[in-house]
């Protein structure tokens, strides 16, 4: 089975924010709820790199495991999704995130933040797929139509990868060893190696696979 | 229509040109501002030391995949949103095993060690009785303004207690109970409850602050009431001589105050997000705002068991506003003896009370 993931080749990266504007087109994102966006480090200096970021779908996920109503699961292809119908909008979620993907359509905890959006690796939520349902709450359902997520596949210059690990991981190496030199894998470091045993259970604390490191 | 002068706004464009500059150079030298790479010299963080060939990349097995990276990777963005200028953030670490460990045991020992110690406390000394029993005269303690000012605090707290309760254990002690779909609506109103009961609970508190200052101001007394522990672990009855409040009296109400005023302006910062602070200062404000929590939990349960079943003739203070004569003589002789110099015994029990015949 494949393990979906995200990487953003920082030497490609040119922020152009069409995979952001690709994002929001496709699922309708409300504005102020930012799914997906362009990072720049070290702007305007030498060594200036942008990444485009979002939810990096945590092998084990610091979202699920601090969720008060226990709302997150992951698809049988590694994606975190969580359910807008548990969701109480408390922001937790947001704390843990070491991304800073959750998105919440208030500002404020006055009431409540609303439920919490973030990115699906476009593969829907809990209802029925491509149903109108699950295309209000949470956009489309790409992965259930065999087509991977759009911002990568919108990426002009292929700098953003979506799919199972290993090819994303060989089509970057593969890359780097012609250019000579990698570019970090930004969050592969952080998402993709679990330190603290899965997060998908009540109480957080079921046990999964193992991880293959590299 | 007025011309267009560009000349005399040449000045000030080449100003915002040159803050516009400067400002972010200056934004960028501070401390920790960013990170990755550096302009020139030692690269500050790993993941782009190689941005340039390197002979250690002769094949693709050598491109390293999973580059630690523990510190916090800052940068800028286009869209008005500056908290999501921050590309990693590691505290999020920290704050999940202060919220997913450290916080369980914390609390659950607290509470749960407070309610033990009260249980024991309480077959072993039993309830504190009147030992002269009661002389069913009535000495006024508490008028309805105190009284209003001490339930309607009292009900915010409980609310806030329970809805707490709810949101920090309910992962573990309700869902394998009553499932996920049950517990989120409980959730939610948890939520909701936990925020509209903060307004009594402040209210009330900022009433009884106002109400009873004067009388909790530490005495001299005070400190022969705590040597000998309110004779609070004595068999036989022993009652330091104290004054409208005696010391453990005096010590609730200033937990009470000030860490419940902690508690609301903690509670206010986390309803307010990145209104007055980052990410870590709400992860580190929601960390005092549990651990005070968890300590003011267990202190009101011990003021519950001692205002109840711990001691005779407690309640009717909050109850009904008024004391048996020998409570007070017993508990508070200095404060009564003050009542008896203002004549304000009412003699006679003209009220109900459960228990008579």
């Amino acid at each position: 089975m494949a393990r979906m993931v995200f990487l953003c080749d920082g030497e490609r990266c040119i922020e152009c924010n069409a995979c952001v504007t690709a994002c929001k087109n496709e699922h309708e994102v409300p504005w102020g709820i930012n799914r997906r966006r362009v990072v720049t480090l070290n702007d305007g200096r030498p060594g200036e790199r942008s990444i485009s970021m979002a939810c990096m779908h945590c092998t084990d996920a610091p979202c699920a495991a601090v969720c008060p109503v226990d709302c997150f699961y992951r698809t049988d292809e590694g994606v975190v999704l969580h359910s807008k119908d548990l969701c109480i909008g408390c922001g937790y979620c947001f704390y843990a995130c070491p991304f800073g993907a959750p998105q919440y359509p208030r500002a404020t905890l006055f009431g409540s933040r609303g439920k919490m959006d973030k990115c699906t690796f476009c593969a829907g939520g809990p209802h029925a797929d491509n149903s109108p349902e699950e295309y209000a709450a949470y956009g489309t359902n790409r992965l259930a139509e065999g087509k991977l997520p759009l911002c990568a596949e919108m990426c002009s210059t292929r700098a953003l990868l979506a799919g199972d690990r290993d090819e994303v991981a060989d089509i970057y190496r593969e890359r780097s060893a012609r250019r000579g030199y990698g570019s970090g894998a930004w969050g592969w470091s952080v998402a993709y190696t679990a330190d603290r045993g899965g997060a998908y259970a009540p109480g957080g604390r079921a046990l999964e696979e193992p991880e293959r490191t590299s | 229509m007025t011309p267009f002068a560009p000349a005399r706004l040449l000045p000030l464009v080449l100003l915002l040109t040159a803050l516009l500059f400067a400002l972010p150079a200056a934004a960028q030298s501070g401390p920790g501002a960013v990170a990755p790479g550096g302009g020139g010299g030692a690269p500050a963080q790993p993941g782009l030391e190689g941005q340039t060939p390197s002979p250690d990349v002769r094949s693709p097995a050598d491109v390293p995949l999973y580059i630690p990276h523990d510190g916090r990777v800052q940068g800028r963005i286009s869209i008005p949103d500056p908290a999501l200028a921050t590309l990693i953030q590691p505290g999020g670490r920290d704050w999940r095993g202060f919220r997913m460990d450290w916080l369980q045991w914390i609390g659950g020992v607290v509470i749960l060690g407070a309610l033990a110690a009260l249980a024991v406390f309480y077959f072993w000394r039993g309830p504190i009785t009147i030992e002269r029993g009661r002389a069913r005269r009535w000495v006024p303690r508490f008028n309805s303004i105190d009284r209003f000012a001490h339930w309607t605090t009292a009900l915010g707290f409980i609310a806030l207690m329970l809805s707490g309760l709810v949101l920090t254990f309910g992962r573990f002690v309700l869902i394998p109970i009553m499932g996920h779909g049950s517990f989120a609506p409980l959730a939610d109103w948890s939520k909701y409850l936990h925020m509209a009961s903060s307004v009594p609970f402040v209210l009330g508190l900022l009433l009884m602050l106002g109400l009873w200052i004067r009388d909790n101001i530490p005495t001299r007394a005070d400190l022969i009431w705590l040597r000998q522990a309110g004779g609070l672990f004595s068999r036989h009855s022993v009652h330091p001589e104290s004054g409208r409040f005696n010391a453990g009296q005096k010590g609730l109400f200033w937990l009470v105050v000030l860490g419940g005023l902690a508690m609301a302006l903690t509670g206010y910062l986390l309803m307010t997000p990145f209104y007055y602070t980052g990410i870590a200062g709400m992860q580190i404000i929601h960390i005092i705002h549990a651990l005070l929590a968890m300590v003011l939990t267990a202190v009101i349960f011990g003021h519950i068991y001692i205002g109840t079943v711990g001691m005779e003739g407690a309640f009717d203070a909050m109850g009904r506003g008024v004391v048996d004569e020998n409570w007070a003589i017993e508990h508070h002789k200095g404060w009564y003896d003050e009542q008896c110099r203002a004549g304000r015994i009412i003699p006679g029990d003209r009220m109900p009370q459960a228990g008579d015949d």
